[in-house]
């Protein structure tokens, strides 16, 4: 059913001065890389990818950005949202695989939550999270945590970890080590130079991505890309390199909510 | 079973046409949907200008009904010329119906004008949208002297066959219909949605839509549709696309039975997924095969036929 309902917030975790998780009671049965629809009456609804779910807790890390998150940041617990989902489809793995994760800024929360369930099937990741600034950073306590896995931080002043973009960092991996998948959720220009990386090592890659959606189901026709013209909110978000080199768009433009061109 | 069909002139390889509103944004969709089985592409309306349609949510949807209230978003008239003319570089075979809106009577006459320059097979006029209401009033559709006046001053600016898209928010359909077809429209389009109707969270006792009311459409329509189509069709042989619930090759053949030339195709991509268009039309021939139906030409206002032998 495709008609969001109402979910009770059961904690907000402040992240950073600028991010909150909301998390909420919700059973969604959600696949690392999925979205839900979050609605506030009366204003707005928006697809956010979900941080984390285990059937009885949905977690959404949000950033305040705008109007919409404003009103969020605003939420107390126990305050009632609209969810609708889950959506699209998510990361992908095999057990035992070697993977290497690469989250721009908000990317590392979908990512994490990916991880966590990737080292429950034996896969062993090298995390690579990239922020401008050293409080932008989200979620290093919890990667650092994770069994078998290394994480890696860059940022761009060099506040802590490498001085400069976290593909840098991946490059530096490929040039060592033989990855079984990249994973990427972020900027997409950033995730344009890690999709270029796997192409250049020939190692397969999945990479999500982002367009204006509004229904979230494959009607609407907002959220699709150029040549296929595929809905992203139905063969993505997630999407392999072999797809993402069809899309001409991919790291040159995408289209708002009335259908007009953007460059990146 | 030749598929294949003509309306207005235009030669479609089957009778489905992608409706207007549903996806229908970018000519890489048209392009996408015409190779998955569509008949006929109708572009989502096109303004003059851009125009930017209601917040979130502006769908929703279950097992029994669609309900919208887009809001008709827009880029206008240049990026539909570069959507236009990339369609053309697809060189699928699928004819595109360009759906046109405008706010004001001289707004439809501007676009009309701009989009004739264009060279479409079809233009479809949207003046029955329940949706910019608030912001347009009451679409044209919904009273003879607005919905005549309108078409007369769009025949007198494109030569392009013209079909008028009717809104079954209406007493009188039949009347609508004889008044367009008198002012010069040759097709008619119906039925846009129902309504409009709301959705309310009863946990927050809000409407759910932005806009709080909007388009109905889906399954639940199909009877109401179908009884549209058929009233139109006994007032006029303008040809009709008809539409409105569409799911299933029975319903495609029903809807054609009432009268429809060509039968939109909306809802059921929801209800039926993305190759909505080739499962329908298969259902369809292989109705029609095991009916000795040779044609589809010989099922369009069949109903009709047969009442009138009661009648004798």
């Amino acid at each position: 059913m495709d008609i969001p309902k109402m979910h009770r917030i059961k904690k907000i975790i402040v992240e950073n001065p600028t991010v909150k998780t909301f998390v909420f009671d919700c059973d969604f049965q959600v696949s690392p890389g999925q979205f839900v629809n979050l609605w506030i009456p009366r204003m707005d609804e928006k697809p956010m990818s979900v941080a984390f779910a285990d059937g009885k807790e949905l977690h959404l890390t949000i950033a305040n950005v705008g109007p919409f998150s404003n009103a969020l940041h605003d939420m107390k617990v126990g305050e009632q949202l609209g969810l609708r989902g889950p959506y699209g489809i998510g990361f992908t793995w095999k057990k035992k695989q070697k993977i290497a994760m690469v989250g721009g800024g908000f990317g590392s929360a979908p990512l994490s939550f990916t991880a966590k369930k990737a080292i429950k099937d034996g896969c062993t990741i090298d995390f690579i999270i990239g922020a401008r600034r050293k409080d932008l950073l989200i979620y290093t306590k919890v990667i650092k945590k994770l069994k078998n896995t290394t994480l890696h931080i860059a940022t761009d002043d060099g506040t802590v970890g490498h001085k400069g973009y976290n593909v840098e960092v991946l490059e530096q991996l490929l040039k060592k080590k033989k990855f079984d998948v990249i994973m990427t959720c972020g900027p997409e220009v950033m995730m344009a130079a890690v999709a270029r990386l796997a192409d250049k090592y020939k190692t397969e890659a999945q990479i999500s991505l982002e367009r204006y959606m509004k229904c979230g189901f494959g009607l609407c026709g907002n959220c699709v890309v150029d040549p296929t013209g595929d809905t992203t909110c139905t063969k993505g978000p997630v999407v392999s390199l072999s797809y993402v080199k069809k899309v001409k768009e991919f790291g040159k433009y995408h289209r708002d909510a009335i259908g007009k061109k953007h460059n990146f | 079973m030749n598929t294949s069909i003509d309306y207005l002139g235009t030669k479609f390889p089957n009778p489905l046409v992608l409706c207007s509103g549903y996806l229908g944004v970018t000519a890489s969709t048209w392009d996408n949907l015409a190779r998955k089985g569509a008949g006929g592409i109708t572009t989502k309306s096109i303004w003059l200008n851009e125009h930017q349609g209601h917040s979130n949510p502006v769908i929703l949807a279950n097992e029994d009904f669609i309900i919208n209230a887009v809001g008709v978003p827009d880029a206008g008239i240049k990026k539909a010329v570069e959507e236009f003319e990339e369609y053309l570089k697809r060189k699928n075979g699928v004819p595109l119906i360009v759906n046109i809106i405008g706010g004001k009577m001289d707004d439809f006459v501007a676009i009309a004008e701009q989009v004739d320059k264009l060279k479409p097979q079809l233009i479809e006029v949207n003046m029955s949208c329940p949706n910019v209401e608030a912001e347009h009033g009451k679409p044209f559709a919904t009273d003879c002297p607005g919905a005549a006046e309108l078409t007369r001053r769009l025949k007198k600016v494109t030569k392009i066959p013209l079909i008028i898209k009717l809104s079954p928010n209406v007493e009188d359909i039949k009347a609508i219909a004889k008044a367009v077809v008198d002012a010069g429209a040759d097709g008619i389009c119906a039925i846009n949605t129902y309504g409009p109707g709301m959705v309310i969270d009863i946990d927050s006792a809000q409407p759910i839509l932005a806009n709080k009311f909007g388009g109905v459409s889906g399954p639940g329509i199909k009877p109401l549709a179908v009884k549209a189509v058929y009233d139109i069709a006994s007032v006029t042989d303008t040809p009709i696309i008809g539409m409105g619930g569409i799911k299933t090759g029975r319903d495609a053949i029903e809807m054609m039975m009432a009268g429809a030339t060509l039968v939109g195709i909306g809802s059921a991509l929801y209800y039926r997924g993305e190759d909505a268009f080739k499962i329908i039309l298969d259902e369809m021939v292989e109705w029609c095969e095991k009916n000795k139906v040779k044609s589809f030409k010989e099922i369009i206002g069949k109903t009709h036929k047969v009442l009138k032998m009661e009648k004798l």
